[in-house]
């Protein structure tokens, strides 16, 4: 049976040897919800979303993705959930022997018989909504400035039509304006396309941005959640200490 | 005297550990060879690297090799300086030994290198996490496929070793030492036995597989970024060539 939350985590837990990561996270995103989890260097948000995408497994707990634990489920179960979430990486984590088009189309490709002639025009069609040349179809990723890379990433997650988008810190490595710019990119993409989305960031400028929900990592556990609006009027020690930190 | 055989125990458990491992790594990315999906043009650029791009190299080193071991019989044999000796000396070094370890380093130094710096520098930029993300099994998409071109590839870059080596030994039999060469021809053909080719063969397969599973173990494990990707170059590299050197005996020993 299918829950209404696209995920659900309950009771998440990691650790690396004696080094807890995440103590007994529970969170769940619902449709078109925008998730933004934040937190200071170490707080374990990275490893939370590696947990999401399926590439580690926890101690204990257990992530259901539109009703599939694909922790405590077979390879094909999980692979099957995982093919609705489409992931942009920090350093965006293009292939460097594939020149852009491919990128972007690579699951098209292998899996869905597109000949070069639909996936070079499925890739035109997306970058031209994200606002990137056409001209840069046939180039390589190191070609590309960072921002660039970041929306040719972002045009690669979104190719195959998911319901859920993670976004790893997809500010990070830009100045502050294509940052900004990055931020307004992935907010106006995820509402256009009506899909739910899970950011991991640090930059506290992100959160007006993106965030319907924020939640805030701290010390292996969820120390705050709450509306974006909420936070700069919490009383919680730890949000206001990383307010004030930011 | 503790500290020493503590060392010695944590060496002896990170051998056999990585050992164990790299035997995992082996089986898993065989198994994936036979499974679908076959990523063929992956599989097909990857034996063209190996296979056409290693051949000059190859080529050369078999060459020169040929050339200087019949001027060594010459020099060091020389009261069997026919065309006899000096033709089945170097047609059974060639093809037992020389041609396939030769060709098995210069493509360990060329593309095993090459193999471990690309899948680690994939692992630590997180481009092997974006291949599972996009639904692609990155042991079954750079393992197995590049397992299956060494495979393939390494075997045939030896065939055309040993038959440019024994040319080598040829040009300068008849050219610098005057040997008869029809008659070094005849008695190189008389003196060719399938045992010693086949011994060759299977040299070449066995280094194959150490090449392409040594490097992309290393690779696939890499971690800590551009030091990371120049470490695991250099020990895929390391622990390749000391694998050939150390096969090739045993090898040898099962033949005779």
């Amino acid at each position: 049976m299918k829950t209404k939350n696209l995920i659900d985590v309950k009771n998440l837990s990691v650790s690396f040897g004696n080094n807890i990561i995440l103590n007994k996270i529970n969170l769940h995103l619902s449709k078109k919800e925008s998730l933004v989890i934040i937190g200071k260097s170490g707080s374990g948000k990275s490893v939370l979303l590696k947990c999401l995408m399926g590439l580690l497994k926890p101690n204990l707990g257990s992530i259901k993705i539109d009703g599939v634990d694909i922790v405590n489920t077979n390879r094909m179960d999980k692979e099957n959930a995982l093919k609705n979430i489409g992931v942009t990486f920090q350093n965006g984590a293009l292939f460097d022997s594939l020149t852009v088009w491919e990128n972007i189309t690579f699951k098209e490709t292998r899996f869905f018989g597109f000949d070069k002639k639909a996936a070079k025009e499925k890739a035109l069609s997306i970058i031209q909504n994200l606002e990137l040349d056409k001209n840069i179809l046939e180039l390589y990723p190191p070609e590309l400035s960072g921002g660039m890379q970041k929306r040719v990433a972002i045009a690669r997650a979104i190719c195959d039509q998911p319901q859920v988008l993670f976004f790893d810190e997809p500010t990070s490595g830009l100045d502050p304006i294509t940052g900004k710019i990055i931020n307004d990119l992935i907010h106006k993409t995820v509402k256009k396309l009506g899909v739910s989305a899970i950011t991991i960031t640090h930059d506290i400028s992100s959160i007006d941005n993106l965030a319907s929900r924020v939640i805030l990592l701290d010390n292996s556990k969820i120390a705050w959640s709450g509306k974006p609006n909420e936070m700069s009027k919490s009383k919680n020690n730890i949000v206001m200490q990383f307010l004030i930190n930011k | 005297m503790i500290k020493v055989f503590n060392l010695i125990g944590k060496l002896s458990l990170s051998t056999f550990e990585n050992l164990g491992k790299i035997t995992l790594f082996f089986f898993m990315s065989f198994f994936w060879l036979f499974k679908k999906p076959f990523y063929f043009k992956q599989f097909l650029s990857q034996f063209l690297d190996i296979a056409f791009y290693s051949l000059p190299v190859v080529g050369l080193t078999t060459f020169f090799s040929g050339m200087v071991l019949a001027l060594q019989t010459f020099s060091g044999f020389d009261n069997f300086n026919d065309e006899s000796t000096i033709s089945k000396i170097v047609l059974t070094s060639i093809l037992r030994e020389l041609g396939p370890v030769l060709a098995g380093l210069m493509v360990c130094g060329r593309v095993g290198a090459k193999m471990a710096a690309e899948i680690a520098t994939m692992r630590v930029s997180n481009q092997i996490d974006a291949l599972e993300t996009l639904s692609t099994r990155p042991m079954q998409f750079l393992i197995s496929t590049r397992l299956l071109a060494s495979i393939i590839a390494v075997p045939f870059l030896v065939l055309v070793g040993n038959i440019i080596g024994v040319f080598g030994g040829f040009i300068v039999a008849t050219f610098k030492l005057d040997l008869n060469p029809i008659l070094y021809m005849i008695s190189t053909i008389e003196n060719f036995n399938s045992i010693d080719l086949i011994q060759g063969l299977i040299k070449a397969l066995v280094f194959g597989i150490i090449i392409s599973i040594i490097s992309c173990y290393f690779g696939f494990n890499a971690s800590g970024g551009a030091e990371g990707v120049g470490r695991a170059t250099t020990i895929s590299v390391v622990t390749a060539s000391t694998l050939i050197l150390t096969s090739t005996y045993f090898i040898t020993a099962l033949f005779i």
